[in-house]
């Protein structure tokens, strides 16, 4: 039995209280919160856009690590919820010098905040914060070094659900830098859990990880072996500063091996969807061409993210402790 | 002054005793080892019945803190805690700060903890001068102020020239040479052993080719400069084969695990346990499984306790940021009894890995309890069942992942030179 850092985001009752990762929550939850997200759908185009879900509530959106679309997202998200928002970008010392980040965060709890969405560029800083916070408080997971973004991934999962109608039988390819990626990682639990027929990673040796087999993908080096017959195409970012070591020669060999391009989609199925986390970088990853072509979803991610997180974060909430109304 | 111990179960494994046996002491020195004589008059008696008696044990790798970071600990603290667990010599390595690279401060740390009292300090002199990889230390002035082997600790010497000189240097005054093989470039930043767990949490790993390449890298330059070599701390089962290869080779190159390595694997870190973050890293059950059979087969001839205390906060960070190291002096006997009592270990072999085999490497006359020898010897209750709690431990780090847990051992009793430094109370 693999050990399992889930534990954490449940109370004693086995409700939700946190959302860290999606490894280890059951398909019901996964589902509850895709069925959620569609009835909050309709909210953009009403003329009052608001419900009070989260009426007097407080969230921070706590952002050791830059971010602006992510952060957006969330503050939508929450201020539609009718909560008051607090954006903190903060540079984080090493713990070594100065407040640590438990500081930091018990500083903003001691202000009664009832939801920390947090980001940090350290793999488990969400999990450190939710274990140290007294247990009415809940920790939304918006980035953990290469760990976890279980947001996106349910974003993702929402938007394949509304392109492909459900999940059964479907080929999933994920492309690109696997070993520095959250979102492949949220991803790929999210689709085993929800029981696509296969996933596929695929990439250079250098920007896969070790085992990655382990989490039960499959593993191709060829593009237009990986791609055959995917109904969708997943791809990464592949953070410019990479090229500068040694993971990947030049982007000019990457984009001829990786870079997705309509004549390497021709290998997807005929109505295979492309979809990418953002930012794209254009001509490394992902030709133009693709990105904003027909079988491109990827702006729909982006407006699908807002219902996506103000579901997540009516879930936790509503498994809440506590009175109506905290100051 | 002449004290007996009367009835405890003796295992001595340097004259390959494990029975039942009298121990009669005359100030400081041990007189006989088994029954006894009948015009030794006592002064005190010690009963040991239902006891196991010990040569004091010998931890070949223990973090004193001081100088330079008494806010973690002092040796006042550790080396009472070293009694406490039945320890009676502790080797330092030289980082510190500042370093163990002058004589002055090896004979400094040995008289600070002289006039404590408790378990003896055998410093390592710095290999190379600051750590740095470059020039070497004036090694025979600090062997010759007490410094019992020289070592680089965790910063590797990269320059492989400067590695074979440092070697061949203290070959010729037969100095020791304590290496933690790993290659820096695959080491990189990482904090956890590259496999499926890191791939799962996300964080920046170690792979095995870090040690096993220095392993291999260390192994050769031994067979060419001569020198007494002893790798500290090993934690891959591969690295165990190597070393094997290399002493069925002649090679003068002994070995040592940390008690860690011997019980827990990288599963135990599940979520982004701090308490489980060491250096070299938790690895695969498997290689703990090698771990295991190496000290059984006597590839690896010492178990040491990598004793790492550290501040409440120092663990209370991301997994990659927190400190490593654990705070374990307190529990090496314990936890090493628990895989005799589980048959992993037969009992002479595990009690030698920590009393006589680490005391030659150090060449001191230690780590047995034959006549003549200096009366250091713990007296241990065999089935004392207690859990370990944070009030029981005497070092200030109480950074320790076996908090909570049960051990089936525990030291009643520790003598130093005859007198008695560690006693049990209640």
């Amino acid at each position: 039995m693999m050990p399992s850092d889930s534990a954490v985001q449940f109370d004693s009752s086995g409700r939700l209280r946190h959302f860290l990762t999606i490894n280890g929550l059951p398909r019901e939850t996964l589902t509850g919160i895709l069925d959620t997200a569609e009835s909050f759908m309709s909210f953009g185009q009403r003329e009052i856009r608001k419900v009070p879900l989260l009426r007097g509530r407080t969230v921070v959106n706590l952002f050791f690590e830059a971010s602006t679309r992510t952060r957006t997202t969330f503050e939508i998200a929450a201020k539609r919820l009718s909560a008051d928002v607090i954006n903190l970008n903060a540079a984080r010392m090493s713990t070594s010098k100065g407040e640590t980040i438990l500081d930091t965060v018990r500083t903003l709890e001691a202000m009664h905040t009832d939801m920390f969405v947090v980001r940090d560029s350290a793999s488990g800083a969400a999990h450190l914060i939710a274990s140290h916070l007294p247990s009415h408080v809940r920790v939304i997971n918006a980035g953990d070094g290469r760990h976890a973004h279980p947001t996106q991934a349910m974003l993702d999962m929402f938007t394949i659900r509304r392109e492909k109608g459900g999940f059964d039988g479907l080929c999933v390819a994920i492309v690109g830098d696997v070993l520095h990626s959250r979102v492949a990682r949220s991803q790929i639990h999210a689709l085993s859990t929800l029981g696509v027929a296969e996933v596929r990673v695929i990439g250079p040796r250098t920007l896969i990880p070790t085992e990655i087999e382990s989490m039960g993908v499959k593993v191709f080096a060829d593009m237009a072996e990986g791609l055959s017959g995917a109904d969708v195409v997943m791809m990464l970012r592949l953070q410019r500063e990479r090229m500068e070591g040694q993971l990947v020669p030049s982007e000019q060999e990457y984009f001829s091996r990786y870079g997705l391009t309509e004549e390497k989609l021709r290998h997807a199925a005929s109505d295979a969807i492309v979809m990418h986390p953002g930012p794209i970088n254009r001509g490394l990853e992902i030709a133009s061409s693709v990105a904003d072509g027909e079988r491109s979803v990827i702006l729909s991610q982006v407006t699908n993210g807002i219902a996506v997180r103000m579901s997540i974060m009516a879930t936790l909430m509503g498994g809440a402790d506590g009175g109506e109304e905290t100051g | 002054m002449k004290t007996l111990i009367r009835g405890g179960h003796v295992v001595d494994p340097a004259n390959g005793l494990d029975g039942l046996a009298d121990i009669a002491i005359e100030n400081d020195r041990i007189v006989f080892t088994g029954a006894a004589p009948d015009d030794f008059q006592p002064d005190q008696e010690i009963d040991a019945t239902g006891r196991l008696v010990l040569p004091g044990l010998v931890d070949l790798c223990v973090r004193l803190r001081e100088p330079g970071e008494e806010q973690k600990a002092t040796i006042a603290s550790e080396t009472e805690a070293a009694a406490a667990g039945g320890i009676t010599r502790v080797v330092c390595p030289p980082d510190t700060s500042p370093l163990i690279d002058t004589p002055a401060m090896a004979n400094m740390i040995r008289q600070r903890a002289d006039a404590c009292g408790f378990a003896r300090v055998h410093p390592l002199g710095a290999l190379t001068a600051g750590l740095a990889g470059e020039r070497l230390t004036d090694m025979a002035m600090l062997a010759g102020a007490g410094c019992v082997g020289v070592s680089n600790g965790l910063r590797a010497v990269d320059n492989t020239l400067v590695m074979r000189r440092a070697m061949q240097y203290a070959s010729t005054y037969d100095i020791p040479v304590f290496l933690t093989p790993q290659d820096p470039w695959l080491m990189g930043n990482g904090v956890i052993h590259e496999g499926e767990i890191s791939t799962r949490l996300g964080l920046p790993a170690i792979p095995e080719a870090a040690e096993t390449v220095g392993v291999a890298r260390d192994l050769a330059l031994i067979e060419t400069s001569g020198a007494r070599a002893h790798m500290a701390n090993l934690s891959c089962g591969r690295s165990v084969a190597m070393v094997s290869e290399g002493r069925q080779h002649g090679l003068p190159v002994s070995a040592s695990v940390a008690i860690h390595h011997l019980l827990l694997s990288e599963r135990d870190i599940g979520a982004f346990d701090t308490r489980y973050k060491v250096i070299p890293p938790l690895r695969t059950e498997r290689d703990r499984d090698a771990l295991i059979a190496g000290v059984r087969d006597g590839v690896i001839g010492v178990i040491c306790s990598d004793h790492q205390p550290h501040g409440a906060d120092a663990k209370l960070a991301p997994f990659s940021e927190a400190a490593a190291g654990i705070s374990g002096i307190e529990t090496l006997l314990p936890l090493t009894l628990s895989l005799v009592d589980r048959g992993a270990l037969p009992r002479l072999a595990a009690i030698a890995a920590l009393t006589i085999n680490p005391a030659r490497i150090i060449g001191v006359d230690a780590g047995h309890l034959s006549p003549g020898a200096i009366a250091d010897l713990c007296i241990v209750n065999p089935s004392h069942r207690w859990q370990f709690t944070p009030e029981k431990m005497h070092s200030r780090g109480r950074n320790s992942p076996f908090l909570g847990v049960e051990l089936g051992a525990r030291v009643e009793r520790t003598l130093r030179a005859g007198q008695t430094v560690f006693e049990l109370s209640g």
